[in-house]
């Protein structure tokens, strides 16, 4: 096991570093830059910045240098200083700006997938047990309506709904009190008051095709040799259920949760700037606009790192839950 | 209720109110082995699902009683009990306890076998995990794997198959239940360990008294280890007797037709066997009246069509259920035809003239790789400096436990698999370096046909198509050509010819192996590989296609490889066997040299493990235990030492060639000197 995980580990690292180098040369091969956009700023409003001043502006900022040599002295500030660099947009440097949107990310992401769970691990073994009962057939169509409704669409009808009924104020993360306060009780509840909605819009969709898997899982798994084997020692039926069809179901249900990680993760855009979300997705948006390289790279590099991370945790849970895995190519 | 379990009008429905079981009645006595014999898809293995209440959804017990003497006295009817209830928890795996044909599947690869051992224990007695542990542990000896206390906490696809079948029978035995249920829990294993597992559920069952219900279709393995049989026909009991006079006196049809079509090994080996004609219907196509009538030879349109059969006790516990013994006995004459012999049976044909193939020092070997960077860091020796020749027109038999190399050898010859060294010459073609118009010839000129009939050919393409592709592929036939030539070839292999125009899921398994036959038949071809051709067949259709081969043989001069871990089929159809051990041929001879003058330990060893030899009431009996011997270790010396009971410190050093003299070749270092067992020493299963 010990070898196992030093392995997958180990093969993470290849990917990183391609997932930096290209996360950067993205944002830096379009033609023209921050400085580009500066002087069209401010040319339009009459300003027009002389030549000097603009190569001036370019080696400050380091822009002049070859592309790789750019990359170079960025990865190696992240790497070894935890420095991402400086956003020319917001006049700060990248990691003020980044690390509290993306620990927001990180809670809204983790909170959607623990919400898919909940939800659709009982709804999957139940449909399989009771399969074309009438609640499998309830759950079955849900499980469409969910798959097929836009996230946006989603986002837009439960704010409606929570403001016209219950006349909460459900956009942002936030209420406006809260947004520039110091963390403290008083803020969690309100995170937590607001976490609820874009949860479950990000997570329907999900908790749509794990119910599927799930159940399509579990019904290959009901009747397997080693079902009727444990049966034919006395084993009760619910235990029997969970110990043995449910944990074989298990398995390509884990393998599956890392796609749905990285749709949640990503699929957050869209969504946060319907419901005005301070999260990263409206301002990695902004920074690829404005060109502002630095913090552009910088948020494709750490959400390719949340990915990353995701999948190996998913293997590590694989390899954990799988005997065959551990003791076959550890 | 003197019986242990009392069956008495069984009904199994399933989906589609189609009875799968219909009215059986069955005893199961108390402290003997009953065994319950048929072919594939008679029910056998749903009846002994019913007595746990552990049939497969939609499948159900729709009539009938499963009464179950209790420790008190009192007598339970299983069939009325609710299948979820706590009494019916207790009597599964407490009471009764079941053993399946394939522990791969059987137990969970997710938990250890200790886990699943320790679980059984749990469910039905208050002990902590600790004793649990310890019991399971003692259990796991007593079944005999080696090492328990580790392999308590092995995964099943740490152990081989001979180990897991161990585990299973600790888990069954654990609570030492009063009634065994054991589905083929041998046919899934190689011959030596078969024998092995068989040795153990006789002690076992000495030891505790339990009764036994054993599943098989294998008439050998009945004579191993029953007291009783009956023998079970379309979900009806047919004809049920103390073991000895079932084997020596049976009086069903049916059960006359399994044994005359079992190949035997006393006597003449080579003796055509008889083949009970067609194959089990589906349970929906149930023949009204005696169920067996369209098979029987017996058979009386009047009366075997319509009217029901009874059952008519002959005394001595013989039961039989047939008209030929009831009321209206003296209107069957009873005479059965003697087998047709057809072409007299070809005296052994010599191994002489020019070889028609002719290996020489052949190697295959399978990389291993491991670590990071998939580095070979070994090899397998899946075939090891073999050398033979096969003569035009012989059989050439090819037998060993799984994992010998055995069909490894046969797909190097066809050019499945690429050779690393040695020489293979057919006719006179040097087939490693053959290229153009002698590729082609060689494609046409050898053919093989495997042992899944239902994984070799494409369902997506008609009979004809799968019977006339090397035609088509291979050239210049006009369509009308190929259109006669694939229409001979089923009415030679014994198909209808309006057949071309299906699927092959249309087909049984035995027809499907006779499409893949008229397949490899097609190019008119010299040499015929038939790897496990007929293993995956019940016997009588086995029967079938042995004869229909031999048949096919004689009219067009063919020459088998024949490649099978069954030592009957092999003795039955060869004319020179080679026995092969780790990638090496250890002996070859001809078929009565091997079987009756064997001189390698190995092949003493394989022939002491054959079913039915009557092994159990000698005290001297020879069995292998170990396996063999991890083929990407470098072997010093005879492979097979670490399991040979003649073993001398010699043979650990100097590696036994294959020499001889005549055609009778082994590869011991002592076969001089051993005076070794053979078939005809002990007693053999006695002819019907
Ligand atoms: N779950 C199921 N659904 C429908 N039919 C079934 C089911 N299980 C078994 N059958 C049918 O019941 C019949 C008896 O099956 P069973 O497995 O008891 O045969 P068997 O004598 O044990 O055969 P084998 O020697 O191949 O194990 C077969 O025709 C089979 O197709
Ligand atoms: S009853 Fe008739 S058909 Fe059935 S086994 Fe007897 S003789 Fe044959
Ligand atoms: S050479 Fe030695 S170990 Fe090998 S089979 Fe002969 S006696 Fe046994
Ligand atoms: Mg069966």
């Amino acid at each position: 096991m010990g070898s196992f995980i030093l392995r997958r580990i180990i093969y993470v690292i290849p990917a990183l570093i391609a997932v930096s180098l290209i996360s950067f040369l993205v944002i830096a091969v379009p033609p023209g830059d921050f400085v580009d956009r500066l002087a069209e700023e401010a040319a339009k409003k009459g300003d027009i910045m002389p030549l000097a001043e603009i190569e001036a502006m370019r080696r400050a900022y380091g822009l002049d240098q070859p592309l790789l040599v750019q990359y170079w002295s960025w990865i190696t500030g992240v790497v070894l200083r935890g420095d991402f660099g400086y956003s020319f947009g917001w006049n700060l440097p990248v990691k003020e700006v980044i690390w509290p949107r993306l620990g927001l990310t990180v809670v809204l992401s983790l909170a959607s997938l623990l919400f898919v769970w909940v939800v659709a691990i009982p709804i999957g073994i139940y449909s399989a047990v009771r399969r074309y009962s009438v609640g499998d057939y309830i759950f079955t169509f849900l499980g469409f309506l969910g798959l097929a409704v836009p996230n946006f669409l989603l986002a837009l009808a439960l704010m409606y709904v929570a403001f016209a009924w219950f006349g909460q104020d459900v956009g942002g993360l936030f209420s406006p009190e809260y947004i520039e306060a110091p963390w403290g009780w008083g803020k969690f509840t309100d995170l937590m008051a607001h976490l609820w909605l874009p949860m479950v819009v990000l997570g329907t969709s999900g908790t749509a095709s794990v119910i599927r898997v799930i159940r399509a899982n579990l019904i290959d798994e009901l009747h397997k040799p080693y079902v009727t084997a444990a049966r034919a020692k006395g084993k009760g039926e619910f235990a029997l259920l969970m110990k043995y069809p449910v944990r074989h179901a298990m398995n390509p249900f884990v393998s599956g949760q890392n796609d749905i990680f990285v749709d949640i993760v990503s699929g957050g855009t869209i969504v946060a700037i319907v419901m005005g979300l301070q999260t990263t997705g409206p301002l990695l948006i902004k920074a690829l606009m404005e060109q502002d390289m630095y913090m552009a790279a910088s948020f494709i590099l750490m959400l390719s790192v949340l990915v990353v991370v995701g999948t190996l945790l998913s293997d590590l849970l694989l390899a954990w839950l799988d005997p065959r895995i551990r003791y076959q190519q550890g | 209720m003197e019986n242990l379990v009392e069956i008495r009008g069984l009904r199994i429905t399933f989906a589609g109110a189609v009875d799968v079981v219909q009215g059986l009645d069955l005893d199961i006595p108390a402290g003997k082995t009953l065994c319950l014999v048929g072919e594939s898809g008679c029910g056998k293995s749903v009846t002994a699902k019913s007595i746990l209440q552990v049939i497969d959804h939609p499948g159900r017990v729709s009539g009938g009683s499963i009464n179950l003497r209790q420790t008190d006295g009192s007598v339970l009817d299983i069939a009325k009990t609710k299948p979820t209830s706590p009494l019916m928890r207790q009597v599964r795996g407490g009471d009764i306890a079941m053993i399946h044909q394939e522990p791969m599947s059987f137990l969970s690869p997710l938990y250890t076998i200790g886990n699943q051992i320790s679980e059984a224990l749990m469910l039905h007695r208050k002990i902590s995990e600790k004793d649990a542990r310890a019991e399971g542990i003692k259990m796991l000896e007593e079944v005999g794997m080696p090492d328990p206390a580790r392999r308590y906490d092995s995964y099943t696809f740490q152990l081989s198959g001979g180990q897991r079948q161990r585990a299973m029978i600790a888990m069954a035995l654990i609570n030492k239940p009063r009634l065994l249920i054991a589905d083929e829990p041998t046919t899934a294993l190689d011959v030596t360990t078969q024998a092995n597992i068989l040795d153990l559920l006789g002690e076992l069952q000495r030891e505790t008294g339990m009764g036994v219900l054993f599943i098989t279709h294998d008439l050998g393995v009945v004579a191993e280890i029953a007291d009783e049989v009956a023998v079970m026909y379309l979900g009806k009991i047919v004809e049920r007797a103390p073991v000895r006079e079932l084997l020596e006196n049976p009086k069903h049809p049916y059960t006359k037709g399994l044994l005359a079509s079992m190949p035997r090994l006393d006597g003449d080996f080579k003796a055509p066997l008889k083949a009970i004609p067609g194959m089990v219907p589906p349970p929906a196509l149930r023949p009204a009246g005696c169920s067996f009538h369209p098979r029987c030879e017996w058979a009386r349109k009047d009366m075997c069509g319509h009217v029901a059969v009874l059952e008519t006790d002959l005394g001595a516990n013989h039961m039989v259920a047939c008209h030929a013994y009831g009321p209206q006995a003296h209107k069957f004459s009873r005479v059965s035809k003697v087998v047709d012999v057809g072409a007299p049976v070809a005296v052994a044909k010599k191994a002489v003239g020019k070889p028609l193939l002719s290996v020489r020092n052949l190697h295959k070997h399978f990389a291993i790789r491991a670590g990071f960077f998939q580095r070979q860091v070994g090899a397998v020796r899946a075939v090891n400096d073999i050398s033979l020749d096969v003569f035009p027109g012989e059989t050439l038999g090819l037998v060993g436990e799984s994992g010998c190399g055995k069909s490894t050898l046969g797909q190097t010859l066809v050019g499945l698999h690429r050779a690393d060294s040695g020489e293979v010459q057919f006719a006179d073609i040097d087939v490693r370096a053959a290229k153009g118009a002698e590729a082609k010839q060689l494609r046409t000129d050898i053919r093989m046909v495997f042992q899944d009939p239902t994984g070799s050919l494409n369902p997506r393409m008609r009979v004809r198509d799968i019977i006339g592709e090397v035609l088509q592929v291979n050239g210049n036939h006009s369509a009308a050509e190929i259109e006669e030539k694939v229409q001979g070839l089923l009415a030679r292999v014994g198909l209808s010819p309006d057949y071309a125009e299906r699927y092959p899921h249309a087909f049984s398994g035995g027809q499907r192996q006779r499409i893949a036959i008229a397949r490899a038949l097609a190019s008119d071809p010299k040499l015929v590989i038939a790897d496990e051709a007929v293993s995956a067949l019940d016997v009588s259709v086995q029967t079938q296609i042995i004869n229909m081969m031999k048949e096919l043989q004689a009219e067009l001069g063919l020459t088998y490889v024949f490649v099978s871990h069954d030592l009957g089929v092999i003795a039955n159809i060869s004319d020179r066997v080679a026995v092969m051990y780790a990638g090496r041929i250890v002996e070859l001879g001809e078929t009565d040299q091997i079987f009756r003058n064997p001189r390698h330990p190995y092949t003493e060893a394989l022939l002491a493990a054959i079913p039915g030899r009557g092994a159990r009431k000698t005290g001297a009996r020879i069995r292998l235990t170990g396996h063999v011997p991890d083929a990407a270790k470098p072997l010093a010396g005879c492979a097979f030492a670490d399991r040979c009971r003649y073993v001398t410190d010699a043979c650990r050093v100097n590696v036994p060639e294959l020499r001889g003299e005549g055609n009778h070749l082994d590869a011991c270092l002592r076969s001089e000197e051993l005076k070794l067992r053979s078939v005809s020493q002990t007693e053999a299963l006695v002819s019907a």
